[in-house]
């Protein structure tokens, strides 16, 4: 009797286990962390945002689709508070303990710089968004895929477009004390000496600060007429509006990451005129080979979300779609196989182009993309984020 | 020269808000000996406070002043309540965790209810422009607000019954309560008066700078700092410290990197402690 009982048990045991079995297969488990709380909250919920977009259309068409079995896809994440020790024990328990079979990255190079040293120890493909600081692709990984231009494009095409608009500018570079704002700054340096633009000022400052008065004080000593840099969005967003209290004097403003951001807006007029180097509008005219238009995209993420979508949203959603279309080319999951169509991959999304390098010395590096330069502007008494340069995707004049 | 002096004024006039923060914390300090750390989550109150009043509420920015007081007092009497009472006369490390905890649990609310995403209030003054260096109309403002709230509380702490009795207690509690002074209430109250002056703090750089839920931490540090200059317990040298950390800010940042402000800030912070352990300001004790 007892030994019927216990062989019943061991049926149900083995029925239930294979159809979780069977479950599990028809999922892919992508994770990533997201900075819930701390100071990178705003631009990575936004990358967030565009992940979840992108997972939630494709699993109501029913998922990947790879040798005529549709995976869909489940994401695990957690809050990695803008903080690098819980990016490296988060992307560890997501390996290890929820058995991620991808990963995304988390927001800004800092935090992905960790998160690399932990995906390439358990060789997993991470697609890298919101991470534009080169020095992490140049280790030696072979498992990260940039989804950004690099650091050292952010501020060319703003030197590019002060040079043409007055080529005795005098440059004031100011900017965050953090490992991207100064990996985007030391190539900027090159840049504005090349095109023979005076730097007047050079100065970081601490991640912490508020009050930009006496930096300010320092640019309108410096007699600058132009400041590039910035970070991101807390101090971008504090030093854009204390520019403007100060009346300092500048005719040209690039800042980096913050005035991409829609919350911009919120500063008002301190806003106006302030450009952005991005990865992207919604203005683009890209004709993708797979995936939503920018306008498609614009439209699906307005209606989700209320908002109007950044670059940091467009990239978190570019980074599910370079995935989903190296897994369906490899046809198969299998990390080397989809690992082998990234390194081959050269493809247009609503994003831009996509290649990535395969040179050893800078494996997965962002070759393809190209950056806009997108400035605010005020249109019957509206706030409105207009591309300005290059000058064959302008969308409105330079506000100089 | 000029940008130099431009520097220093401005460095005065923030330094008089750092000040008028860091007497909430100092008085408190004085009155109970007990480090407020729910310091910063309360200049956070402030900055949140003067965010719905003046934005969703329509009330202009500088008319929240009064109300961000009360709101202030009230919160901070119920922390009293809820977090300090019950360990007030133990060891220093009880009301250290004790307010340390409710710190986390404040912000873990605002973080909640408000993410930690950038709010910011727009606030239109016009200021003074001087040979190209503008001193912004907020930053007077802010400066003027906060030396006449230093003004107010120093009538009321030597004015007023309740002042009085605040000193009574702060001096000798015992003795304060063998000559009939309600102590407890007394104590209830001070705790009340020092979160309201962290919290028109927090109204006041609110009209500054643009912040978040974390922002209180930054300058609960700077408060820590000041009151260290201006003596633990001293309210009149915590405006001094304030105002001094403000003008060594002006004198330094023109002459070297703004990165290394916070180091200065902080080297002074262990020179005070080593050499003035009673305060640089200690002769304006009140």
């Amino acid at each position: 009797m007892i030994a019927r009982r216990l062989a019943v048990i061991a049926a149900a045991a083995a029925l239930l286990s294979s159809s979780s079995v069977l479950a599990a297969d028809d999922v892919l488990t992508i994770g990533f962390t997201v900075s819930r709380t701390g100071k990178l909250n705003n631009d990575s919920t936004a990358q967030m945002r565009g992940f979840e977009l992108w997972r939630d259309e494709l699993n109501d068409k029913g998922g990947i689709s790879v040798g005529g079995k549709q995976y869909k896809i489940n994401f695990v994440s957690y809050d990695d508070e803008s903080v690098n020790a819980r990016v490296q024990q988060l992307y560890t328990r997501l390996i290890n303990q929820d058995k991620a079979q991808f990963l995304f990255s988390p927001y800004s190079s800092g935090l992905v710089a960790t998160a690399a040293i932990v995906s390439e120890q358990y060789g997993r493909i991470m697609l890298t968004t919101g991470a534009a600081e080169e020095k992490t692709y140049k280790l030696g990984n072979k498992n990260l895929f940039q989804v950004y231009s690099s650091a050292d494009r952010y501020l060319a095409g703003a030197v590019d477009a002060v040079k043409e608009l007055n080529p005795n500018a005098q440059v004031a570079l100011v900017y965050k004390d953090d490992p991207f704002s100064k990996a985007v700054l030391q190539s900027a340096r090159k840049q504005v000496g090349e095109a023979g633009l005076r730097t007047v000022l050079d100065e970081a400052y601490s991640p912490e600060t508020t009050d930009f008065g006496p930096v300010i004080n320092k640019i309108v000593s410096a007699k600058a007429d132009v400041l590039l840099g910035g970070g991101h969005y807390p101090d971008g967003a504090t030093l854009a509006r204390q520019i403007y209290d100060h009346k300092a004097g500048l005719k040209w403003v690039t800042l980096l990451v913050a005035p991409d951001s829609p919350n911009f807006a919120s500063l008002g007029d301190a806003a106006v005129a302030i450009t952005v180097p991005s990865q992207w509008e919604p203005q683009v005219s890209f004709k993708p080979d797979f995936g939503p238009t920018a306008g498609d995209f614009t439209q699906r993420f307005h209606a989700k979300y209320g908002i109007e979508p950044g670059y940091h949203a467009a990239g978190g959603y570019t980074a599910g779609l370079i995935l989903q279309r190296a897994i369906e080319q490899a046809g198969s999951p299998e990390q080397t196989k989809v690992a082998a169509v990234l390194n081959s991959m050269d493809a247009t999304t609503m994003f831009g182009r996509t290649k990535f390098s395969t040179d050893s010395k800078e494996h997965g590096l962002q070759i393809g993309h190209e950056m806009i330069i997108a400035q605010w502007q005020k249109k019957s008494g509206a706030l409105f984020k207009e591309v300005i340069w290059p000058k064959a995707a302008r969308t409105s004049d330079i506000v100089y | 020269m000029i940008g130099i002096i431009a520097s220093i004024i401005d460095g005065l006039l923030v330094g008089a808000v750092y000040g008028l923060a860091a007497m909430g914390l100092t008085l408190i300090w004085g009155v109970m000996n007990v480090i407020n750390l729910t310091h910063g989550a309360m200049i956070v109150l402030g900055m949140f406070a003067l965010y719905f009043l003046a934005s969703a509420l329509g009330l202009p920015a500088y008319g929240a002043v009064p109300v961000t007081i009360v709101v202030g007092f009230v919160f901070g009497v119920m922390v009293y309540w809820i977090a300090v009472h019950r360990v007030i006369g133990r060891a220093h490390l009880m009301s250290l965790l004790s307010t340390f905890a409710m710190n986390m649990v404040l912000v873990g609310l605002g973080t909640a209810l408000f993410s930690t995403s950038p709010y910011n209030v727009p606030v239109a003054v016009s200021g003074i422009t001087w040979e190209g260096y503008t001193f912004t109309g907020t930053h007077i403002m802010a400066a003027m607000l906060a030396l006449a709230i230093a003004g107010l509380l120093y009538l009321l702490l030597h004015k007023t019954r309740i002042g009085k009795a605040i000193r009574a207690v702060a001096d000798n509690r015992e003795a304060a309560e063998l000559n009939g002074i309600p102590t407890t209430q007394v104590l209830s109250f001070a705790f009340g008066l020092g979160a309201a002056l962290a919290c028109v703090s927090g109204t006041l750089i609110a009209t500054l700078f643009p912040f978040t839920v974390l922002s209180g931490g930054a300058y609960e540090l700077k408060s820590f700092v000041v009151t260290v200059l201006g003596g633990l317990g001293n309210p009149a040298g915590a405006l001094l410290g304030g105002v001094a950390l403000g003008l060594i800010e002006g004198v330094t940042t023109p002459f070297m990197p703004v990165s290394w402000i916070p180091i200065i800030e902080f080297l002074l912070f262990i020179a005070a402690l080593i050499l003035f352990p009673r305060g640089i300001f200690a002769f304006s004790r009140a």
